[in-house]
């Protein structure tokens, strides 16, 4: 897969520019992720995030998070642009597109690459809130790491 | 004779600084780990961050030899 379908940009995500990096004549389906900056979590106001990444290390995760989602559906074309800075409110910080010939793998597929970014990708989200600012770890909600860090398996 | 390190979110923060080196030729990441953490003493972070080395998350046994690239990676929050 190209590799410029992975990538970490510092400007704000053309969404079109993703989706048009997976059309396919065999397609069936495209399917997209959007992941935005959402206002409230568990009650508290943020101002804005903050985004940073090992970049190149970071584009290579999501290179093989592409190769996962082909090992499983081999007719996909998978493309996931990650925005880093600084994000307002409502701002787009990730999108993933997926094609398939058939609608349904489009959609687990990209369920599959936005919960895998949260896990192996490094890529950290800094909240500023109106009385104070942190540095957020592991959000998964449905698989914490006994140890702190992905077990082996999850990493390669 | 030296293994360059780099820092992110966090750990950048509370060291001051994105990129450090330390003395050897080669170690485990473990001990690398544990360099840092005698140096740092108030930076609890570095135990629990994942490491890296060469851009691959590595473990603790992992063997890290001069010229290689580091990296502290605390628990990621991208999405």
């Amino acid at each position: 897969m190209n590799n410029n379908n992975f990538e970490i940009i510092n400007t704000p995500i053309q969404i079109n520019e993703v989706i048009n990096k997976v059309e396919d004549r065999n397609a069936g389906a495209i399917n997209t992720f959007i992941g935005t900056v959402r206002e409230l979590t568990k009650g508290k106001k943020t101002v804005y995030l903050k985004y940073d990444a090992y970049i190149s290390m970071a584009e290579k995760k999501l290179a093989q998070i592409g190769g996962e989602i082909q090992k499983e559906y081999p007719e996909s074309k998978v493309a996931i642009t990650h925005r880093i800075g600084e994000l307002a409110i409502s701002d787009i910080a990730v999108v993933i597109a997926v094609s398939t010939p058939h609608r349904a793998d489009a959609f687990a597929a990209s369920r599959y690459a936005i919960e895998r970014i949260k896990e192996i990708v490094p890529i950290w989200k800094k909240e500023h809130w109106e009385d104070g600012e942190k540095w957020m770890g592991d959000q998964l909600e449905h698989k914490p790491y006994p140890e702190g860090k992905p077990e082996k398996g999850d990493l390669n | 004779m030296s293994i360059r390190i780099l820092l992110f979110a966090e750990l950048e923060e509370k060291v001051g600084t994105r990129q450090i080196e330390i003395d050897g030729t080669e170690m485990t990441a473990g001990e690398v780990r544990n360099t840092l953490l005698e140096k740092y003493p108030e930076v609890s972070a570095f135990n629990s961050a994942m490491m890296a080395i060469n851009e691959e998350y590595a473990d603790d046994q992992d063997v890290v030899r001069e010229g290689d690239l580091v990296a502290f990676i605390p628990p990621v929050s991208g999405g």
